[in-house]
């Protein structure tokens, strides 16, 4: 069995380097298999984030070859077998140690965003809702926090606006909640101004990257963004909404 | 800049090229002002037909104008080419388009070139917050292009009739498919689906917001698709004006029922 080469980053919050591996794979090792090898048997001391090996707990999310992946689900045939893998943390937050990054920024910005606030209910004290009109909303609850969509946000990534974008995973946690049939909180003004709807310009890197396929683009910033327009760019919409329901 | 080992710069790089030719082309043939019209074939690219000047090569009938011969106020520096009227509405609407926005951002303006590619240096990064804000008049440019597309139909219909006969040639093929190409994608818009159902935050409250999710639902199976939609539809409405361009200057022959 041929020798594989890997490059992983080792280092910590003041420094690093890439250091190169060589190490034996076996049929259907993915990535983490190999860190975990090299663990065993190369470098007792490399530190790597994981948990379900099975793409479900986001744990295990890195750089490899330059693109954030998880290492659970990155199978090690999709590379040429003389081709040279680059491991590396998630660019986009602090490193702890070589493979393992703070995401804890992420956190903080998910206390900001109000819980669900749901409407009184119908006179029979029930809540009402159909399939349909949550189907949009329960596909960002497959998100399983990986963090990859914030990482790959150049907005993020390379302009460093941790101060006015919350980022793709918050602007869908924002969408599910503002299109929730039974939410009761205006949160349109915020998503604008505290969240930062108009500093995302689309590229729709986050969906490239999101292990889950969701749409985080197309079925939640952008209609976030239209909702704004109504909001805030639209006088017609303006005109419906105060002059039209006052005189109703 | 970037640890990807992948031919990342490819899909920028083809989108220059697209866009570049499609630009070039299109500022080309919007200032001829001739051969625009064959038959009853009329160059999308100068539909509505808003002023006519019966002089130029190729120029369509005096009857075909909405306003008749051309104005004289006209500057006489500039051609005189009906396209000069119109072509700033799909313009706009393609220009402010999400999916094109995606493109250009990456392509020409370089945030970021590509997903994990460091973006180009810039003093601060404002997003769509300041200048920017213009994109938002999407919404504006998408009424003007709807009406474009049924304008685009009528004038599909009216290329099967020559000089009151019915029939078929390559050009009412070709115009026809326009149309629908532009009506898929212009029906796919992200605004139109908002404002089609959205946002809507109650799909199942009563008659009215069933109809719109179920339009909504329709528009999505569009949308999903809307970068395909964006470039057939921008690759055929430049083919079908130098289609209908290279027979009115004689160098190709449209095969028809009509035997001209």
């Amino acid at each position: 069995m041929a020798k594989r080469i890997f490059n992983i980053w080792r280092g910590d919050a003041t420094g690093g380097r890439f250091v190169e591996y060589h190490t034996d794979v076996d049929t259907g090792m993915v990535v983490l298999d190999v860190v975990h090898r090299i663990q065993a048997e190369q470098a007792g001391d490399l530190s790597c984030r994981w948990n379900c090996k099975a793409g479900k707990c986001g744990s295990c999310s890195m750089e490899i070859d330059g693109k954030p992946r998880l290492a659970c689900m990155t199978r090690m045939d999709t590379f040429s077998p003389s081709a040279t893998v680059t491991l590396q943390p998630l660019r986009a937050f602090p490193i702890l140690k070589d493979l393992v990054t703070d995401v804890s920024w992420n956190y903080q910005q998910n206390k900001r965003i109000p819980p669900f606030r749901p409407r009184p209910r119908d006179a029979d004290g029930r809540y009402r809702m159909q399939q349909i009109d949550v189907d949009r909303i329960q596909e960002f609850r497959k998100c399983i926090e990986c963090f990859m969509c914030q990482d790959v946000c150049h907005v993020l990534r390379d302009h460093s606006r941790f101060d006015t974008f919350v980022g793709p995973r918050f602007m869908i946690r924002l969408a599910s909640l503002a299109m929730h049939p039974l939410d009761a909180l205006d949160r349109i003004p915020a998503v604008r101004k505290e969240f930062g709807s108009g500093m995302c310009n689309i590229t729709k890197c986050c969906t490239e990257v999101c292990p889950e396929q969701i749409s985080i683009t197309d079925n939640g910033i952008i209609p976030l963004k239209e909702r704004v327009v109504d909001r805030f760019f639209d006088p017609l919409m303006w005109v419906k909404r105060n002059l039209l329901r006052r005189s109703a | 800049m970037t640890h990807r080992k992948d031919a990342w710069w490819i899909a920028p790089f083809l989108t220059v090229l697209g866009f570049g030719a499609f630009i070039v082309y299109t500022t080309w043939a919007a200032l001829q002002g001739e051969h625009y019209w064959y038959g009853s074939y009329l160059s999308p690219f100068y539909s509505p037909l808003l002023f006519i000047d019966s002089s130029a090569a190729g120029a369509a009938p005096l009857e075909h104008a909405w306003f008749g011969s051309w104005p004289t106020w006209w500057p006489a520096m500039l051609p005189s080419s009906p396209a000069l009227f119109i072509l700033m509405f799909p313009g706009v609407f393609r220009f402010t388009c999400y999916y094109y926005r995606k493109a250009y951002y990456r392509s020409f303006v370089g945030t970021p070139p590509a997903c994990a590619v460091g973006a180009l240096p810039r003093k601060s990064y404002l997003g769509e917050t300041a200048l920017l804000l213009f994109q938002n008049f999407h919404r504006y440019a998408l009424y003007p292009a709807i009406a474009f597309v049924f304008i685009l139909y009528y004038d599909a219909v009216l290329a099967f009739f020559h000089d009151g006969r019915f029939g078929i040639g390559v050009g009412t093929v070709i115009l026809l498919t326009n149309a629908t190409l532009l009506g898929c994608y212009t029906f796919g818009c992200h605004s139109f689906r908002h404002l089609v159902g959205g946002r809507l935050n109650c799909f199942s409250c009563d008659k009215q917001t069933q109809l719109r999710y179920g339009t909504w639902k329709r528009v999505s199976c569009l949308n999903e698709r809307h970068m395909m939609w964006a470039w057939i539809s921008l690759f055929w409405v430049g083919f079908s004006d130098l289609y209908v361009r290279l027979c009115s200057m004689g160098i190709i022959h449209d095969f028809n029922t009509w035997g001209f």
